[in-house]
């Protein structure tokens, strides 16, 4: 073993005596050139995009051609009285409450399952692995599954011709009257577990005296779950659900994979509407608008979303 | 130490600053097409025949090229067809379209029009490029923007076992022979139908293969003097017969969401006996299911019609991006592609028909199907009126739309064509 020591080279007067005005300036920048790389990037990935989409707006031909030119809010006016978009926006309404709805309902459920003193380690461990599967799968995965699932010879009407409950195939992805329920009922299927965890997490943080006390003061368990569990989980229950919104309202590609937001527009969603517009009509500036209406309708709820944080 | 600290903490702080701007700048200053200092030139080709090829072989035809002209280096932007389609559509809207493209005959008007790619016209005779062996050409106002370099038929695929279940001596050769054996098909079995159609709006190319292809075959068009004619005999009696189809129950259920995949799963399981589907899925459907009996025909035609059959094709197309600074040097990787040589053996490892008309695709080691649809197709002559329209795949979506109200009752024949019509009408302006 040697020993190191290091040599002591460093000027002492260095330390100690840095211009003073060169370090208030140098000081006030630094933080800047700390939040400069971040600051540069969502400048370049969100604001530049944004402000290009919302001039894009504003003007016809645009992309396509050389010249665009401004045309005000004819754009804003073509989509808004376009019937197609009228269907795809009261869709998305449909498809975005229910699944929200039934992700919370569906969550709760199964989170209060397994939160239950009846099950013992073991059993809990193997259902929340089986709970948590449709997360797992990416949304191609989730959109190939089910529709060999859904196929009017799939398995899923085997299995109701099999107990009597249908007489031949459904079209369930096929059939316009039927189509939207089908999906979004996949939807449903693939989101629950996020609630499921985040919520499973929420009651385990819900301190176990409220429910002693509560069951001191006579209250059944019905009573505890309303008076305990769910102001305990309103702040989760809020923000869960004002994101799933927004997150559900965002879903293209699971309806692209599915039904591609047919049959007869019965599955056109906002999200699905913009695409077709840009990538199959080049109509850039059409599908400009009617991606800045979804943007304003998001930031309501983005705007929902701050103030219940905030309130917090 | 304090000191030391905070100067450490600036030094980092301007490099992550400075590694931003750098990174920021790279992203912006991409370009293609760039010369290197020993004077070669690199061209990007995007394209998603090497996805479809098996592995490494469209590769090896580069590197045969990149041997014979050291001064050229071809870099491969191979991604499935989906993916290429969106990421040309974004190129040619942002012009930054790679040197060489591939192209699907729907983009072609799209990309002309906004100059996106050039006019290969010109390119061909600065090269003193003999056209006479090219198949065909795509061009827009009476100038070549693609050149097909593979091309791949649709005939018509039949089950030979559920023909004969079915009690069908023949493969139909007309109109009312294909829906006599749909319907005796349809007839075996509760979860077998004569005749699948894939509708789905999200690629509605169904109408092109499995729609328009029967107007074709009859010698048909769904335009006149370059404009839309939906509302005329010929498209009408193939909607009507779309529609005698549906009604009488032989289209497998499922058809209005109904991709072109499942179309082609659903026959190799024997759940449809009849399809419309190319030619280069015989190598799946034997893949997948070694001991299914099927044939290769011809699309059946109106009762009566003589004349020569259409056939619906799709091409591997190419062109050249406008913004290239090596045009030459590209329109020499395409005539290699397209020379009597490569392109023979581009298409038997492709098992497409060539575009260079000289060259003779192998078909020694190929299934003898090939071979068979090959006559078919040398009998007859390709037919995609969809090539080289502005706006195909809207034509097609508009035109399915309507298709599908009809088949779910919703208007009629004639209702369904003159709103077509109008909404194509609209489109070619």
């Amino acid at each position: 073993m040697t020993s190191m020591t290091a040599p002591k080279t460093a000027p002492t007067e260095e330390r100690v005596t840095p211009g003073r005005t060169r370090s208030t300036l140098a000081g006030r920048l630094i933080p800047y050139g700390y939040l400069s790389p971040t600051v540069l990037l969502i400048v370049v990935l969100m604001v530049v995009p944004i402000v290009m989409v919302i001039g894009y707006s504003f003007q016809d031909n645009v992309i396509v051609q050389e010249n665009p030119v401004f045309a005000g809010f004819a754009n804003y006016a073509k989509v808004l009285t376009d019937p197609d978009f009228l269907a795809a926006l009261e869709n998305t309404a449909i498809f975005i409450t229910v699944s929200t709805v039934a992700h919370l309902v569906l969550g709760l459920a199964f989170a209060m399952m397994l939160n239950t003193q009846l099950l013992g380690g073991v059993t809990k461990a193997v259902f929340r692995i089986v709970y948590i599967l449709p997360w797992l799968f990416t949304i191609a995965v989730i959109a190939v599954i089910w529709r060999l699932l859904l196929d009017p010879s799939g398995v899923v009407n085997y299995v109701l011709h099999t107990l009597g409950l249908v007489q031949e195939g459904v079209n369930w992805l096929g059939d316009p009257g039927k189509a939207l329920w089908a999906v979004t009922f996949v939807n449903i299927w693939s989101g629950y577990p996020f609630f499921m965890i985040s919520l499973l997490a929420a009651l385990q943080g819900i301190p176990h005296h409220l429910y002693e006390a509560a069951a001191m003061d006579g209250a059944n368990w019905f009573q505890r779950f309303t008076h305990v569990t769910l102001p305990q989980l309103r702040p989760v229950i809020v923000s869960m659900g004002v994101l799933d919104l927004i997150w559900t309202s965002q879903q293209f590609a699971l309806i692209w994979m599915t039904t591609g937001g047919g049959p007869l527009h019965a599955t056109e969603m906002l999200s699905t509407y913009t695409y077709k517009q840009a990538f199959s009509e080049y109509e850039f500036a059409t599908a400009s608008a009617a991606a800045v209406i979804v943007l304003l309708l998001t930031m309501i709820l983005a705007f929902f979303y701050v103030r219940q944080q905030r309130e917090r | 130490m304090v000191v030391d600290g905070i100067r450490v903490r600036r030094v980092i702080g301007a490099a992550t600053a400075a590694a931003t701007v750098a990174l920021v700048a790279a992203c912006g200053s991409g370009s293609s097409g760039d010369t290197a200092s020993d004077g070669s030139v690199t061209l990007e080709f995007a394209q998603w025949w090497g996805a479809e090829l098996p592995a490494g072989e469209f590769d090896k035809i580069v590197n045969d090229f990149t041997a014979q002209n050291p001064n050229i280096k071809i870099k491969l932007l191979s991604a499935p067809y989906a993916s290429t389609k969106q990421q040309l559509i974004t190129g040619a809207a942002s012009k930054t379209l790679p040197d060489v493209v591939g192209l699907d005959g729907a983009w072609v008007n799209d990309f002309a029009k906004q100059g996106a790619i050039t006019d290969l016209s010109k390119l061909m005779s600065d090269a003193n490029y003999d056209t006479g062996q090219l198949a065909s050409q795509v061009q827009i106002k009476g100038k070549t923007y693609m050149i097909p370099v593979v091309n791949f038929v649709y005939p018509l695929f039949v089950n030979k076992d559920l023909l004969t279940k079915a009690g069908v001596a023949k493969v139909p050769t007309t109109r009312t022979q294909f829906l006599d054996a749909a319907k005796k098909i349809s007839a075996t079995g509760s979860d077998v139908k004569g005749w699948a159609l894939p509708l789905d709006t999200a690629v509605p190319n169904g109408i092109q293969n499995d729609v328009m292809s029967w107007l074709w075959a009859s010698g048909g068009s769904m335009l006149t003097d370059g404009k839309p004619n939906l509302t005329g005999a010929p498209v009408k009696s193939v909607v009507e017969f779309v529609k005698s189809l549906n009604d009488a129950g032989v289209i497998a259920p499922g058809s209005l969401t109904m991709k072109e995949q499942d179309k082609v799963e659903k026959f190799t399981n024997g759940q449809v006996g009849m399809m419309i589907d190319s030619l280069a899925h015989i190598n799946l459907i034997k893949k997948n299911k070694p001991d299914l009996k099927f044939e290769v025909a011809a699309l059946p035609a109106e009762d009566g019609y003589t004349g020569k059959r259409g056939i619906p094709y799709a091409s591997w197309g190419i062109g050249i991006s406008s913004s290239t600074e090596h045009k030459a040097e590209a329109f020499k990787f395409v005539s290699y592609l397209l020379s009597k040589e490569t392109n023979a053996n581009l298409s038997t490892i492709a098992n497409g028909f060539p575009g260079n008309k000289n060259a003779q695709p192998d078909f020694s080691d190929s299934d003898p199907l090939f071979k068979t649809a090959f006559d078919i197709y040398q009998q007859g002559y390709p037919a995609n009126e969809f090539v080289g329209l502005p706006k195909s795949e809207d034509l097609m979506r508009s035109f399915d739309e309507q298709l599908q109200l009809v088949l779910t009752g919703k208007t009629s024949v004639d209702d369904a064509l003159a709103k077509s019509q109008e909404s194509w009408t609209s489109v070619f302006g």
